[in-house]
This record gives structure tokens, sequence and C-alpha cells, in this order.
């Protein structure tokens, strides 16, 4: 197994066949299986990252509108929950679950005031929550060889997803961001800017198992990209979170 | 005993005709097909439309999931409540399209292995009230999120599973959309995240009972993997 440690996350998403007729002859049966306890803590990283996020946000009086503060604070109560669940599992895995790196996220420039500026606060939740997102996904093909792990990281999953959605909706609603969707288009950042477009690189792909969804009846290019979340490599996303990390 | 069966990529069984076409009538609330595929009532000796094995009968499954969804979703927008107006429109009719995008591509990603068109029955939804509609959208992006969720260890191959995470995403940003229309903040309420912080998963035969009110072609769901 150890061997494979260092190709983890970047051999499981290398080789998506192309057409339906090539999936069936199990393509991936030779793909090195990428070490669970591994994703898991990767995983694990990106939950005290949220976790944190939310708890010293919801600590500053007064600094969440009012109207959000039930809705910021399920938010944490669910990455503070994923990270117990991880930190569990990682360890019924005879794993050594990774201890809690230290935070700072202002992201070396990147939201400067994230804790002062309600506006940086959003843009900062909505990139953590699709990029947690993108994160997830890149990782499912990894957990193939033990289904409840498999399970359990899509039903994270999706509870990031709910999560990214109602902070565009919120950023939507509020007029940060008018044009703003629950889901998102093509590429974009959402008027967040280039300092995090690295979270939506890719997101404009419009090619799915080898089907041009634009070549398909009523299916423009927008919709295409929106219909369909793109997944992150373990190195991209790492390569994110490190700028939040001391 | 199971029986290794490989599915006829060109058959389905004489009862079953494809390439047949869901029409609306507009005057009706309820979508009414001028095609029988194969109806719960017929007579015959059918025991339905077959979704298949392994992880082509996921696919059918989830097939038969963004068939169901974009069937409701035309419906909502041809005959809109009073109040589907603005940004609500523009939210609603951004699902309805990515739930034909979806229905499109697991058509032509299925080819000769995809169920024919189903007939749905939406007779119990009332399309002119805001309450009835969204509760009914609520119901059904949850229960698609639970679906892809469950579905996911019964598939074998890699890109499907990934294909599934791409899918199952987005469905969850509908029904935290939908469900912050209804009630505001409940995008993922207790009633569908659990303590440990988990989405809900479903195996197919508790997706497919619950949509069995609302899908009036006869589906047989009998050959596909559990685990």
């Amino acid at each position: 197994m150890h061997r494979f440690k260092d190709l983890g996350g970047k051999l499981a998403l290398t080789a998506i066949p192309l057409a339906l007729g090539s999936m069936l002859n199990k393509a991936y049966s030779q793909t090195p299986p990428t070490n669970i306890v591994d994703i898991l803590n990767f995983a694990l990283t990106l939950e005290y990252l949220e976790s944190e996020f939310y708890t010293t946000a919801l600590g500053r009086p007064g600094f969440i509108d009012p109207t959000e503060t039930a809705s910021f604070t399920l938010i944490q109560q669910h990455e503070a929950a994923h990270v117990g669940f991880l930190t569990t599992t990682i360890t019924s895995l005879s794993g050594t679950p990774i201890t809690k790196p230290e935070f700072d996220f202002t992201g070396k420039g990147i939201f400067p005031n994230v804790f002062s500026n309600y506006q940086q606060f959003l843009a900062a939740a909505q990139t953590f929550e699709d990029t947690g997102v993108r994160a997830y996904k890149g990782q499912v093909t990894g957990l193939m060889s033990n289904k409840d792990v498999l399970t359990a990281a899509l039903q994270i999953h999706s509870v990031e997803a709910r999560h990214a959605a109602h902070v565009r909706y919120i950023r939507r609603k509020n007029g940060t961001s008018p044009e703003e969707k629950p889901w998102i288009t093509s590429n974009s950042t959402d008027g967040i800017g280039e300092i995090v477009q690295s979270t939506y690189v890719g997101e404009d792909n419009v090619t799915q198992l080898g089907i041009v969804l634009t070549t398909l009846q009523n299916v423009s290019n927008r919709v295409a990209t929106e219909a369909f979340d793109e997944p992150l490599s373990m190195d991209d996303v790492n390569t994110i979170i490190s700028q939040f990390i001391v | 005993m199971k029986v290794l069966r490989k599915r006829p990529a060109l058959s389905y069984g004489s009862p079953i005709k494809r390439r047949e076409f869901l029409s609306y009538v507009a005057a009706s609330a309820s979508i009414v097909t001028v095609v029988a595929a194969c109806t719960k009532n017929d007579n015959g000796s059918s025991n339905g439309i077959d979704l298949g094995d392994g992880d082509i009968g996921i696919l059918n499954y989830a097939y038969t999931i963004a068939q169901l969804q974009a069937a409701f979703y035309i419906q909502v927008i041809n005959t809109p409540y009073s109040s589907l107006t603005g940004d609500e429109l523009s939210l609603v009719t951004d699902i309805k399209d990515h739930e034909i995008a979806h229905r499109e591509f697991f058509k032509a990603a299925l080819s000769t292995s995809a169920i024919p068109p189903l007939e749905f029955d939406f007779t119990s939804i009332n399309f002119a009230n805001r309450n009835s509609v969204l509760g009914t959208a609520k119901t059904f992006g949850d229960l698609a999120v639970s679906a892809y969720n469950g579905a996911g260890r019964l598939l074998t191959n890699a890109g499907y599973l990934l294909i599934a995470g791409k899918i199952v995403s987005v469905e969850a940003r509908h029904a935290a959309y939908i469900r912050d229309l209804i009630s505001y903040g409940s995008f993922a309420d207790n009633t569908v995240v659990d303590s440990n912080g988990l989405d809900m998963q479903q195996k197919p035969t508790d997706v497919l009972a619950t949509l069995d009110p609302y899908i009036k072609s006869k589906l047989d769901p009998s050959h596909l993997p559990t685990l």
C-alpha cells in the first residue's frame, strides 16, 4: 500500500474513458487503490478549515447578518460533525487522524478583512464550499474499494453542495452578485475575481463520457456547464487550501 | 438464485415499443401521453420496462429520475403558478434546463441500452398552487440526492461513479434552493442531514417505491444490483 501513497489522488482520475464502449472492459481494474486513510485525512483538513472558519465568524458579535446567523450556525455544526465523523472513521480504519493545522483565513491577502468585512466573509464561504464540493468529487473513485466510506463521502459531498447553494443564494439576494446562482455557471467566480479562479478552473467543461452536451437537443453551453459540477484533484485542492494554512 | 443475464441491446421484449414520445396535453394539469409504452394497468404478461442489470441498470435508474424531473419541471414552466415570476421563474427555469440536460445526456450515453421515454402521472400535483409545486420539487430534489448517494456503491465503473458525483451535487444545489424558497434557511435542515452531518442515501427499491405514484409506466427494477 505504501508504495502507492505518493501517487494518491493523481492516478484515480487520469484515465476517464471517453466512450461508453470502453467502459465495459473495466479499464480501472489496474488502477492502484489510493490509500483511503490518506483521502480521509485530506477531507479532514478541509473540514477543519471550514469548521474553524465559521466558528471564528460566529464568535464575532454582530458580524454575521442576523438573518443568516441560524444558517451559518447550521453550516458550522455540519462541518464540526464532519470533523468528528472523519476522525472516528480514520481511527476505525487503524489510521491516524491528522492534527488540526493552524489557519490564516485571510489567505495571504486573498481575503484581507475576512472577519470584519461581511462581503469578504461571504466570498470566502462560497470559495470554501465550492472547493469542498470539488474536492470530495475528485476523491470518490479512490474510495471505491470501501463501499461504506464511499457512501459516507458522497453523503458529505452533497451536504457541502447544499451549503454552497445557500451561500451563493445569499450573495444573489443581498445584491453582492445579482447574477449569481446557487449553481456554478461556466468557470465564473461570480465577481470574486482572479484570486479564487483556481477554485473554478475546469467548471466550463461540456463533455461528459465523451458526449459533447452542447450537441444534444435543447442544451446550451451555459446549461451544460451548470448541470454538471466538476472534480478537482487532491493536488489542486491542496494548492488552494495551502494559501489558508500557516 | 441470480441468473447472469446480458442485456439485449436491441430488444426490450415485444410488448414495449421504443422511440415513443411523450406529448403534453396543454388543457390538462396532468401529463397525458398519447402513446402507451407499458402501463401498470396493462393486462399483458409483461413484467414492465426492464431497467437492466449492473452499471447499465443503475444508469437507467438515474435516467428514470432525470426523465421524471424533466417532465415535472417542463410542466411547471408550461403551466406556471401565478407567483412564478422574476427571480423565482428564472432559477426554476434553470432547474428545468438542467434536468433536460441530464435526461438527454443519459439517453445519449445509454444509447441502445436506454429505456424508452416514460409516462408520468402528475395528477396529484396542483400546478396552479405554489405550495403543491414546490413541495413536490423538494420531494424530487431530496430524493434524487439520496438516490445518487445510495447508488454510488452499486457502480463498478469509476467513470460512471464520477458522472454520478457530477450530477448529485447539482441536484443538491437544486434541492437547497427549492427548500430555501419554501422556508428560508431550510437548505440542509435536520430532515435531510443527520447528526454526523451526512445527507440521506437510499436504495433504488426505496426510491422507486416513493416515486411509484408519479410513474405511470410499469418498471421492472428486479435486475438492478444490490449491495
